[in-house]
């Protein structure tokens, strides 16, 4: 276990040649960096959506409220849901991704330094363009899964779901290119000896996200594409009314995406998760071969669930046993990581850090979410509890028990490798647990007001239906994550520059990204390690002990070592930004769409004439 | 990390990969991967919405439509596209063709048919025309269509025919333009060996364009 | 200056010969011979359906759908494998196609099961 008594720096090392200053970060071309740039945007937009739920739950407070009008009201879900998705969680995700992919399987960056970039400025560009109409109360008011034909323009006639179509669309392209360049990265940059069964939970993951990214995003591209041009040219996908379409394609081509893309935003808390419990429990992840068995079968199996989602539009009793069934048997992959967590921190020698609090009750509130989930899966139950608050508290319970508690674990358990600082651990646990309370208030009474038959989506109701206890006990527990979130976010910054120094492995974990300095060198390993074992701290033999010496020294640069890193390049920004600015002109002047495209194409071919680095040998 | 892209290729032998395979081409499978999933969902459209618009033209059968008496014919022409089929089938021939080309580029020719096929320049030119000529025949048939009564907004038929053509044909317009450029470096530096991944890669897309093709041929064309 | 790590990324070990990328000649290059056989083929082929398609008693009958399906199916594999180069490739390549392609093919059949294309006789 190397914890060498070193003195790392805040980010923004001591040695000569590490970058500062803003050109630095519009320019990088460093995983790490851009691993922390998503880590920071996620995390305001992860705030924002949250503004937009504590609003909601203030109007749903009491009956008959009118803080809001109705049509705002629209808004504000449907950007609570889009911003959650796609600007926080799915973000949280890349920046782990980013940050810890290349690090855990002994790489210097990943396969396609700048794409990454390009991926990250796409993101920022399509989330301000998504979210500013807000402020103008035009914002996407179609829920956040957008069905047509309610979102076609007869139906919605001003520019909401242009806004929203757009945006989305834009987000597509900065998943899939990220999505090939993981994909990329884990196939062919894994050190010598990490075979696919020895990386870590977390790439292998990561890893199937890539896969169900590939897959699913292309679907809800072309749904998108249908609706765009329903909307702008008048084609015919989704017109019910005059050209016989069929109300039900916009459906089943976004949830063909949507179920997989739940599964996106679940798998990698799940990995995050199975490197909290180990290191906590100071034992090895129970059952490894089985993690990894599961999580590709719950991705093939989730490519065939997706009309569990509409058994109440008359699908036939065929269709409905099918993905009834298929949708039961996706439980068991499932439940199967629940009690592999378990076993792993059975007669473990448990430490209650604030990470392994996070993770623990990441299979503690999953398992909630999960037993909602298979009430749903039957076809004649799920009859009453589609569109009812019912439904609500089973996706809070996985996506806020489930991936957003794994990702607080992540943080805790990676800031100091990334920052090389501890954050706080009481204000942690206040954090963890002002978190857990709110959590378990605002979303467990949902189960009963939507068992009693509160819709979703409505934004006031009569009183003495029997909802208004408990949409009470919601709007307060919403009201605690505001005071939860400043403490974290409290923690957060001040430990980035006063916490206790880190070192290279502060909790005593076993994979290769605790073997270098926090936070990390430029090029990562001084020297590429040989693989040996799934634990190469807790297990490596002399070999690997002798990498983590080498890498463990601080104050190496890149010219010391012989090693040559990537240019810095503004040109990805450009791309992102060329790209964006034409999508934006589909919506305002059309010029616009030739100057984006020229800017796009022209920074384009500029990125791709010049080289990734330094000429050598 | 992966090597620069178009300077030279010799620098991907610098950097470690677990495969022994440069990582762009395992970047240009997964994204052909991706584009499966994305030509699937607008041929299933396609499929769904088939024999299921309200007003004519079909593409199969005639309409007559009942407000002003006119008969409209079947739209499709098998023959005109089978030639354009025939053309981009060829270009792919003339693709891999190029692709051989600069792999032995280094090689000596030793007789005129060797030289002939040893042209790099020649079959990427061959490929890129043959594409626009494809693009050709797609923009005739378009503009006849239109001329004939059916644009992208008459009926679900013209909506999923415009818009999976459509897409097909962009995708092979990109193509051209990735040929053009590589022609463009030909004449500038000349292609060799140490290019192939570069060829090799174009190559690759512009086959799955073509094979995309075939798909769409048989489901939309033939199959009434 | 240290040599071990003198070329970027290379590992120390003695694996790096092993793993050094070679260049793109895997194994058996298809010739000119195959190349153009393969496009005869090809050709054969389409002109076989279209010459399918002009005859009315087999466009009617049952076995003309199934026919061309197999026959472009035929084409699509034989590009994918010989132009494409999958029959000679790293077998990597051959997993970063077919599982998409099963994946989109399925939901191809899904879809048309849903949508009341395709029809399976239950009792």
């Amino acid at each position: 276990m190397a914890t060498t008594a070193i003195s790392a720096p805040a980010y923004g090392g001591e040695y000569s040649g590490e970058q500062s200053g803003l050109w630095s970060w519009l320019s990088t071309v460093d995983h790490k960096r851009i691993g922390i740039l998503y880590l920071y945007t996620a995390l305001f937009f992860f705030m924002f959506g949250g503004v937009e739920a504590v609003i909601i739950r203030a109007q749903l407070g009491a009956p008959n409220q009118h803080l809001v009008s109705a049509e705002f009201y629209n808004q504000l879900f449907t950007m609570h849901g889009t911003t959650m998705i796609f600007l926080a969680i799915m973000p949280l995700s890349s920046a782990f991704f980013n940050f810890l992919i290349p690090l855990q399987i002994g790489a210097r960056d990943v396969a396609f330094p700048r794409l990454n970039a390009f991926s990250y400025w796409v993101y920022l560009f399509a989330g301000i363009f998504i979210t500013i109409p807000i402020f103008f109360a035009v914002a996407p008011n179609g829920g956040w899964f957008g069905y047509a034909p309610l979102t076609t323009k007869p139906y919605s006639p001003g520019l909401n779901i242009d806004f929203w179509v757009i945006g989305l669309q834009i987000l597509g392209v900065s998943s899939l290119a990220a999505a090939f360049n993981f994909l990329t990265t884990i196939i062919n940059l894994r050190a010598p000896g990490m075979t696919l069964m020895r990386m870590p939970m977390f790439t292998w993951m990561a890893f199937i996200v890539q896969v169900l990214l590939v897959l699913a995003f292309p679907v809800i591209t072309i749904a998108l594409v249908f609706l765009l041009f329903d909307r702008s040219f008048g084609t015919n996908f989704y017109n019910t009314v005059s050209a016989g379409a069929d109300p039900l394609l916009w459906q089943h081509l976004f949830w063909i995406f949507g179920h997989p893309e739940v599964y996106i935003l679940v798998l990698p808390a799940f990995g995050l998760v199975s490197e909290v419990l180990p290191t906590y429990s100071k034992k090895p992840l129970f059952g490894y071969p089985v993690m990894v068995y599961s999580g590709i079968l719950i991705a093939v199996l989730g490519f065939g669930v997706w009309a569990h989602h509409m058994f109440a539009v008359g699908m036939g009793p065929i269709a409905d046993t099918f993905f009834g069934l298929t949708t039961m048997l996706i439980a068991i992959p499932t439940g199967v990581k629940i009690f592999n967590w378990i076993a792993t921190m059975a007669q473990g020698a448990i430490r209650y850090t604030t990470a392994m609090l996070f993770g623990i009750s990441l299979v503690a509130l999953f398992t909630i979410g999960g037993i909602s989930g298979i009430m749903h899966s039957s076809p004649p139950a799920d009859l009453q509890q589609t569109d009812t608050y019912f439904i609500v508290a089973h996706f809070h319970y996985v996506l806020f028990g489930g991936s957003i508690m794994g990702i607080f674990a992540g943080i805790y358990h990676y800031f100091p490798k990334i920052m090389g600082r501890l954050m706080d651990e009481k204000l942690g646990k206040i954090h963890f647990w002002l978190t857990f309370i709110a959590m378990n208030l605002t979303f467990f009474p949902m189960h009963f007001s939507g068992m009693l038959g509160m819709p979703r989506r409505i934004y006031t109701y009569d009183a003495g239906q029997g909802w208004d206890l408990y949409n009470a006990m919601s709007t307060a527990g919403a009201m605690i994550f505001p005071i939860a979130m400043a403490i974290f976010l409290y923690n957060f910054f001040v430990s980035r520059k006063r916490g206790e120094i880190a070192g290279s492995n502060p909790w005593g974990a076993g994979t290769l990204e605790w073997t270098i300095p926090s936070p990390p060198p430029e090029y990562n390993f001084a020297k590429i390690p040989t693989v040996t074992s799934r634990y190469p701290i807790w297990e490596g033999k002399e070999v690997d002990h002798a990498d983590a010496r080498i890498n463990a020294q601080e104050g190496k640069t890149p010219a010391d070592l012989g090693i040559v890193m990537p240019y810095n390049t503004i040109k990805p920004l450009l791309v992102a930004l060329g790209l964006v600015i034409m999508f934006c002109g589909l919506i305002t002047t059309r010029a616009l769409i030739g100057v984006g495209a020229a800017l796009m194409i022209f920074s384009l071919y500029s990125w791709l004439l010049s080289p990734l680095e330094p000429e050598h040998h | 990390m992966s090597a620069s892209v178009t300077h030279t290729s010799a620098p991907a032998s610098h950097h470690y990969t677990t495969l022994g395979i440069d990582s762009r081409k395992i970047a240009i499978w997964a994204f052909i991967g991706s584009e499966c999933m994305l030509f699937t969902s607008l041929i299933s459209t396609y499929l769904i919405y088939k024999g299921r618009s309200v007003v004519g033209p079909f593409p199969h059968e005639t309409w007559t439509d009942p407000t002003t008496g006119h008969v409209l014919k079947p739209i499709l022409n098998i023959p005109v596209t089978s030639a354009s089929t025939f053309v981009l089938l060829m270009s792919s021939l003339f693709m891999v063709l190029a692709l051989a080309a600069v792999q032995n580029k280094e090689k000596p020719k030793r007789n005129r048919g060797e030289r002939i096929l040893g042209n790099s320049k020649l079959w990427l030119w061959m490929t890129a025309v043959a594409g626009t000529t494809f693009l050709g025949f797609q923009a005739f048939e378009f503009t006849s269509f239109v001329h004939e009564g059916l644009s992208i907004r008459t009926n679900l038929f013209g909506s999923s025919f415009f818009t999976l053509t459509g897409f097909h044909g962009a995708h092979v317009t990109a193509g051209v333009l990735w040929l053009v450029t590589l022609l463009a470096i030909d004449y500038r530096r000349g292609l060799g060996s140490r290019d192939s991944l570069l060829v090799d890669i174009a190559a690759l897309y512009w086959h799955f364009v073509d094979v995309i093709w075939i798909v769409i041929f048989t489901l939309v064309y033939l199959i009434k | 200056m240290d040599n071990h790590a003198s070329m970027t990324n290379l590992p120390d070990s003695a694996e790096a010969g092993a793993h050094a990328p070679h260049a793109e000649e895997e194994h058996a290059h298809p010739t000119w011979s195959t190349y153009w056989k393969v496009a005869l083929i090809l050709t054969l082929i389409t002109v076989g359906e279209v010459w399918a398609y002009y005859i009315p008693s087999f466009v009617a009958g049952r076995g003309f759908i199934p026919t061309l399906l197999i026959l472009s199916a035929l084409k699509f594999t034989i590009v994918v494998m010989f132009y494409m180069h999958l029959k000679y490739d790293a077998r990597i390549f051959r997993v970063l196609f077919t599982g998409p392609l099963l994946v989109a093919a399925i939901t191809l059949i899904g879809l048309m099961f849903l949508f009341g294309h395709l029809y399976i006789k239950v009792m």
